[in-house]
């Protein structure tokens, strides 16, 4: 009984990481512009498309990560520059759907850059279990938990203790003073672009040993990291995180205790909960100017 | 004294409205120069293209003898113009702290913590509430932290917009004093306000605007004693 339930919870805890880093990269996106970026799972596809890929042809994984996540940043700087800076003056409204008609892009040059089939991506050390109290945790499991915490460390930091980070959340705070400071308000929108993009890499790379993905894997991943960032609370960093461990372990116990057929429906049954019931999720405070 | 800003012919829209209609505004070296006009008159508006987060559709701005009509917003806060906007709009959530070493974006080095200091020493209160939320500050509180923040930057001109909004009479007092400690320490300083007898007592040269148009300049004293503006500012 017990061991089940911790088996399930193990599974809930690593793709509720992966959501979390995918919220987070919603939620300061959104901080930056009041956008919520649909194409936010596309990045999590491409950092693990990338990395697999990259490292089945060859090259080094430490080499073949790095690339990955470079080339995720790439395309995130190139979908802010190119389909969301020439629309700055258009409504959110509009910019959304642009993000929407961008991830649809993304994945059809996916299965065109590569194809159609699922990929996947060694385990960073060994496939051995572990077992604690009956259940098995797989190694990969922990680099997910490590590299997530690392990541959220990382981004505290970033924000609470480096000046351009401060200034990011200033704008998000107050745009019009933040340029009377002198905050390049462009540049802040660049650079939440890239590291929401980072974030949606360093995930879709650590989980790909344990899951696969295809060209299409971005679809769901982003829905879920959406629903992470709607019930923490749009554009609050630490909801997301704690939006993202409870989408994860909800759909792991759903589809351990109920049947695995549920287990994508409960992010949009947290999604649709969250609009009707708790339109400001978990923590936000923000007032209802939503879309 | 040279002259530092100099504003001519200026417009700017908002769709179709005109809220500039051909501006000519100078500002000298050291000098205070008060703004004073009626609800919607322009004045913010104003403030706003001086600091380049207003779109402009006709005229110049040039400050130091320099044209900065098209520059972006963000590159006239290291020219030296700084701006204490209309509201405060102080980063709510963020420390008191936080917001004058945001104040000090655009600079580097040791000097920012000595500013930070004299801030502190200019308003006391914000020293004892360093670590809150600037959100959580008092009306007067959240202006001192406004003008405090504007301050970091080392302006050479610094822009204020009505700071006396929305304050008590003693506050308000409070507030024109260190306007008027500020200049005497040669800070030059464009102040806008609604509060037209304060603002016309403490300043060097005043302009009268009027539903988009400068429609009187002189000096100070000289729009305090002068029928039109008495009649139509004053109250009196
Ligand atoms: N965002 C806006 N959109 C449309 N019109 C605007 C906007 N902001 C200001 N206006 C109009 O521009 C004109 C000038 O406004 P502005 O805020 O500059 O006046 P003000 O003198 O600062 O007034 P107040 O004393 O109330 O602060 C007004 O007629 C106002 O209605
Ligand atoms: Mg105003």
């Amino acid at each position: 009984m017990f061991a089940a339930f911790l088996q399930y919870l193990f599974s809930g805890l690593t793709s509720g990481a992966i959501y979390a880093l995918a919220g987070l990269g919603f939620a300061i996106i959104y901080n930056a512009s009041h956008v919520i970026n649909f194409a936010q799972g596309e990045f999590i596809m491409i950092g693990g498309m990338a990395s697999a890929t990259l490292v089945a042809a060859g090259v080094p994984m430490p080499l073949a990560i790095t690339l990955a996540m470079i080339i995720s940043m790439a395309v995130g700087v190139a979908l802010e520059k190119f389909a969301i800076e020439p629309a700055r003056n258009a409504d959110v409204v509009t910019i959304i759907i642009i993000t929407i008609g961008a991830s649809i892009f993304m994945r059809g040059a996916a299965q065109i850059i590569w194809d159609k089939e699922f990929h996947s991506l060694p385990a960073f050390s060994g496939e051995i279990p572990i077992a604690v109290l009956g259940a098995t945790l797989m190694p990969q499991s922990l680099w997910v938990f490590g590299v997530a915490a690392v990541v959220i460390v990382a981004l505290w930091w970033f924000f609470n203790r480096t000046m351009f980070g401060k200034a990011m959340l200033a704008t998000s705070h107050n745009r019009l003073a933040a340029q009377l400071v002198g905050v390049g308000v462009k540049k802040v929108l660049l650079a939440s672009f890239a590291l929401s993009a980072l974030l949606g890499a360093v995930g879709g790379i650590v989980v790909t040993p344990i899951t696969f993905t295809n060209y299409e894997a971005g679809i769901m991943l982003g829905l879920k990291g959406f629903s992470a960032a709607v019930l923490g609370g749009l554009g609050n960093g630490g909801g997301a995180i704690v939006g993202g461990l409870i989408v994860g372990i909800a759909e792991a116990l759903a589809s351990g205790y109920l049947s695995s057929a549920y287990k994508d429906a409960i992010a949009f049954v947290i999604i649709l909960f969250v609009l009707f019931f708790m339109p400001n999720g978990l923590f936000g405070k923000r007032g209802t100017d939503r879309v | 004294m040279g002259t530092l800003l100099e504003i001519k012919g200026l417009t700017s829209h908002y769709g179709r409205i005109q809220a500039l209609k051909g501006i000519d505004v100078t500002v000298g070296e050291g000098e205070l120069v008060a703004l004073v006009g009626a609800n919607g008159a322009g004045k913010t508006s104003l403030l706003r293209c001086i600091s380049g987060v207003q779109p402009i559709s006709g005229g110049t701005i040039s400050f130091d003898g320099k044209d900065i009509t098209g520059l972006a917003g963000e590159k006239r806060v290291p020219l030296g113009i700084s701006q204490s906007p209309e509201g405060r709009q102080v980063f709510g959530p963020m420390s008191v702290e936080d917001n004058l070493r945001l104040g000090a974006y655009i600079r580097k080095g040791p000097t920012i913590a000595e500013d930070m200091q004299r801030m502190y020493e200019m308003f006391p209160i914000l020293y004892k509430k360093r670590e809150l939320p600037a959100g959580t500050l008092s009306g007067g509180q959240q202006q001192m932290l406004a003008i405090a923040r504007a301050l970091m930057a080392r302006p050479r001109v610094l822009l204020l917009d009505e700071p006396s909004m929305g304050l008590a009479p003693l506050l308000v007092e409070e507030i024109f004093q260190t306007i008027v400690t500020l200049k005497q320490a040669g800070t030059t300083i464009f102040l806008v306000e609604q509060n037209a007898y304060a603002a016309l007592a403490i300043a060097d040269r005043g302009y009268v605007l009027e539903t988009g148009s400068v429609v009187l300049s002189d000096s100070g004293q000289a729009l305090l004693s002068n029928e039109k503006v008495k009649e139509a500012y004053l109250g009196l």
